[in-house]
């Protein structure tokens, strides 16, 4: 039983040491231009606990800081997802998808290759 | 009914293009392979004359009609591309480079002056290239294209030249170089002249209260100026410059990297003229003869994997100038009433450090520190009057960058220290002054990326003659719609008066000169506060299909204490604390519009309202027009592919009429009258480039020779008690024709 605890405690302090206030992480986020960029950026930003976002057009690769003690990736990508944007794991609905600009709806081919 | 016509024709178009316009932007792949935007595209509908550029992003906006189908893209060095269009969407088109010119690099024509719509405080940035419009040759004659900035003549004997700002001279205006306060105590009168024109790679000029990052002086705005740098500036510069009036000017610039991280410049300046000239015949020189080597030596240090940028710059200056009389020999007629003369000899050493620190793990998180020693050193004398003036001046600032919760909300905070110790001589008496202040600040930028940014600054500074005193400052800008600026500021700031070296002119009379107040710490004078609120709007749109953009801003500065320089008296100058009001209003109304493609012009309004508390009542501020009108036209013909153009550039001015001070109590002979007559002024130029490495210019100052017919008071005798030079409200010397070459290698 004592062991348990120690072991527990062990655990949780070193869960809390892994909450790092400057995690980094870099996620997979469709879109083709840059309105899109600046729309997953703000989206990303306008998050609890997201300290920078940035954006690549061209690998679409999202560069973020976050605070993992306010917030985590999954949060993230819906709040990203939520305005239109599919990430790595959160499709984006129809209708946010629908609600982005009609040249950056970047699931439809002829739009992706005009860019 | 002609003039109706005309409306109606002019209001058509507006009527159309309202209907509807269609969005989009040019793009290209860089060399990192990253998308931007192509600045200075051309886009147009095809077999229509209906065309527009993109901006500095990359975006345009067209005006369309269903008719409209094929959108054409082209811009030098580019495949010309065809887009078909079929709705109402924005259009994103990638350009391609053409392969056959690919070992050309491709310039944009980048805008030579922009004003910000992003920015919370009212900037505006001149590049190098508008600095280029006036080709002549130092800082102080970097503003004459400039309508945000007034050039004036400070006296009549000096030539020196004196900026305005908002109405108010410039030792209410910080002027800085790359953030260090530069122009400040005894460098006030001449300071601008020692800044060589081709050492500025960029100002930046800020109106209103300016950030507390930057201490507690300005109180109009701040101009900043960044020089050349080693790292970016060309491997050799050459410029020489002559003038019809025989001032000739010599600039080389040479630049070496010494290793991948340290790169070193050094920046050579000698300007000369040594005629003799009096066209208005009245025995007095025109303008003085001088000689001036100014010499700046500059190390940079960067280093972006550990994030470290570092720069050192030595300078050092040695200036002199001789005027007055023609027949003046400094040699036996110093200080004696055989002639009257002037000699201003002034030495200057600088030192400065920047050092910056910025954290490549945690990209928002930066240190810096700037470090700047000088020593000044004036000697000189003005008939019977003398002026020495000795100013050694230590500045540091300790900034650290940081964000809160995240990238929206920035902060800069840091502390400052300075030393400025000040050892004047003024005819018989001496004059000694220490001052030093301790300070700490705090900054608060918020950005919602969208239509609002703000920037709220507080700073307390301890100073050994002013107190502890709290500074505050505020900048909003905010975007009601599209390409449009909505800024309001306001901030206080507080200074030492450095009175002689500030007002130099007024030994050039023979005017008693009195301090009226005691008590106060600064030769018995008080330090001077001022609030200062602004209001601006910017608004961008098309006419024609050509961009345009309308500014209109509004400036008030109160004084709660000022240091009244009275000139009311024509037999005195009079310094003394405000009692009562004194403030100064400004209206300024600008356009620029980009009539034809390559030709741009700028125009703009000034009202001024200053009006100040003097013993003698509450009067207009003497020798500044309340109506001012600016213009300027630049035509800039298409690059060829040798890298060969021509560029055409005139500026006009117009000064309405300005207040002469009292001069009343004087005999006959020498009464002024109220107000001086209005002067209108025109400068043009013409630069041939040749090739990215050379090119000549050419040009004209004052070409209708426009002449102040006798801007010295009793010149004729000199040594009596009317003699005065500070009646100067044009120009002296009339039409100046000048010529001179830029050659460089990358």
């Amino acid at each position: 039983m004592k062991k348990t605890v120690i072991i527990l405690l062990v655990l949780v302090s070193s869960v809390t040491f892994a909450q790092n206030k400057n995690a980094k992480a870099s996620i997979n986020v469709d879109g083709v231009c840059l309105m899109c960029k600046e729309r997953i950026e703000k989206a990303a930003i306008k998050a609890k606990g997201v300290k920078s976002a940035i954006w690549n057009v061209k690998t679409h690769e999202l560069k973020l800081i976050y605070n993992e003690r306010k917030t985590n990736l999954k949060t993230i990508q819906q709040s990203i997802a939520d305005v239109g944007h599919d990430t790595e794991d959160i499709k984006a609905t129809d209708e946010a998808y629908q609600s982005v600009h009609p040249c950056c709806l970047y699931r439809d081919d002829k739009v992706k290759s005009d860019h | 009914m002609k003039i109706i016509l005309k409306i109606v024709f002019i209001l058509i178009p507006l009527v159309i293009q309202s209907q509807s316009t269609i969005k989009g932007m040019a793009m290209i792949k860089n060399s990192t392979g990253k998308t931007e935007g192509l600045p200075g595209a051309t886009v147009y509908w095809l077999g229509t004359n209906v065309g527009t550029t993109t901006n500095d992003k990359g975006w345009f906006e067209i005006n369309y009609k269903p008719e409209y189908k094929k959108l054409v893209f082209s811009f030098v060095g580019f495949k010309t591309d065809t887009v078909s269009v079929n709705e109402l969407k924005e259009i994103h088109h990638f350009m391609v480079e053409k392969n056959d010119l690919d070992e050309v690099t491709i310039k944009s024509r980048k805008q030579a002056t922009a004003k910000s719509y992003l920015q919370s405080a009212n900037v505006i940035t001149v590049s190098s290239d508008e600095l280029l419009k006036a080709a002549c040759c130092n800082l102080s004659e970097s503003f004459e294209t400039n309508p945000s900035i007034d050039v004036n003549f400070a006296d009549a004997v000096t030539g020196t030249r004196q900026i305005k700002m908002l109405g108010l001279t410039s030792p209410y205006i910080l002027i800085t170089s790359e953030n260090i306060p530069t122009i400040r105590g005894a460098s006030q009168a001449y300071g601008l002249s020692f800044t060589p024109g081709t050492w500025v790679e960029s100002i930046q000029i800020t109106k209103g209260a300016g950030s507390v990052v930057n201490g507690f002086e300005s109180i109009a705005g701040q101009i900043n100026t960044e020089l050349v740098k080693p790292f970016t500036d060309d491997k050799l510069f050459v410029n020489l410059y002559g003038a019809s009036s025989e001032r000739f000017e010599a600039n080389v610039h040479l630049n070496t990297k010494l290793s991948d991280k340290w790169s070193t410049g050094l920046y050579l300046h000698g300007n000369t003229h040594n005629k003799k000239h009096d066209v208005n015949d009245d025995g007095f020189m025109d303008m003085p003869i001088y000689d001036q080597i100014n010499i700046m030596n500059r190390w940079q240090y960067t280093n972006p994997e550990k994030g470290l940028v570092t720069f050192i710059n030595f300078r050092y200056l040695n200036d002199s100038k001789q005027t007055g009389q023609i027949n003046f020999n400094p040699d036996t007629d110093k200080l004696t009433t055989n002639a009257w003369g002037s000699e201003i000899d002034t030495e200057r050493f600088d030192a400065s450090l920047k050092a910056g620190y910025v954290n490549s793990e945690i990209p928002w998180q930066s240190i810096g520190l700037q470090a700047a020693y000088s020593r000044h050193n004036q000697e000189s004398y003005f008939g019977l009057n003398q002026y020495d003036i000795l100013h050694n001046s230590l500045y540091s600032n300790l900034i650290y960058n940081s964000i809160i919760s995240d990238s929206r909300h920035k902060i800069k905070t840091g502390v400052s220290f300075t030393y400025d110790h000040y050892d004047e001589f003024v005819n018989t008496t001496a004059f000694k002054r220490t001052e030093n202040s301790a300070g700490a600040f705090f900054e608060y930028n918020f950005d919602n990326l969208d239509n609002l940014n703000l920037t709220a600054g507080i700073r307390i500074d301890y100073h050994n003659l002013m107190g502890t005193f709290v500074t505050p400052r505020f900048h909003a800008r905010y975007t009601p719609w599209e390409k449009s600026a909505l800024r309001v500021s306001f901030g206080r700031g507080k200074r030492t008066a450095s009175i002689f070296a500030e007002n130099q002119s007024i030994f050039s009379t023979s005017r008693t000169i009195n301090i009226l107040s005691t008590g106060g710490d600064i030769y018995g004078l008080d330090p001077e506060i001022a609030w200062n609120y602004g209001f601006s709007f910017l608004q961008g749109f098309n006419l024609f299909g050509r961009n345009a953009d309308v500014m209109i801003d509004y400036y008030r500065t109160d004084f709660q204490n000022q240091i009244i320089v009275d000139y009311e008296n024509p037999q005195e100058l009079n310094f003394y604390n405000l009692q009562g009001d004194s403030y100064a209003s400004s209206l300024q109304l600008e356009m620029n519009y980009n009539v034809f493609q390559n030709v741009d012009l700028r125009m703009a309004y000034k009202y001024y309202d200053i009006i100040t508390q003097y013993n003698s009542g509450k009067l207009e501020k003497p020798l500044t027009s309340k109506h001012r009108l600016f213009a300027n036209v630049s035509y800039i013909t298409k690059l060829k592919n040798s890298g060969s153009q021509w560029k055409f550039d005139a500026t006009y001015n117009w000064l309405g009429k300005q207040r002469f001070s009292s001069t009343t109590s004087n005999p006959n002979a020498y009464k002024l009258p109220k107000y001086t007559p209005t002067v209108g002024t025109l400068n043009v130029q013409i630069t041939k480039v040749f090739s990215p490495k050379f090119e000549v210019y050419l040009g004209g100052e004052n070409v209708t020779n426009v002449r102040q017919k006798n801007p010295i008071l009793a010149s004729n005798d000199p040594f009596g008690e009317n003699f005065d030079t500070t009646f100067v409200y044009g120009p002296i010397f009339g039409s100046m024709y000048y010529t001179g070459l830029r050659f460089k290698i990358k």
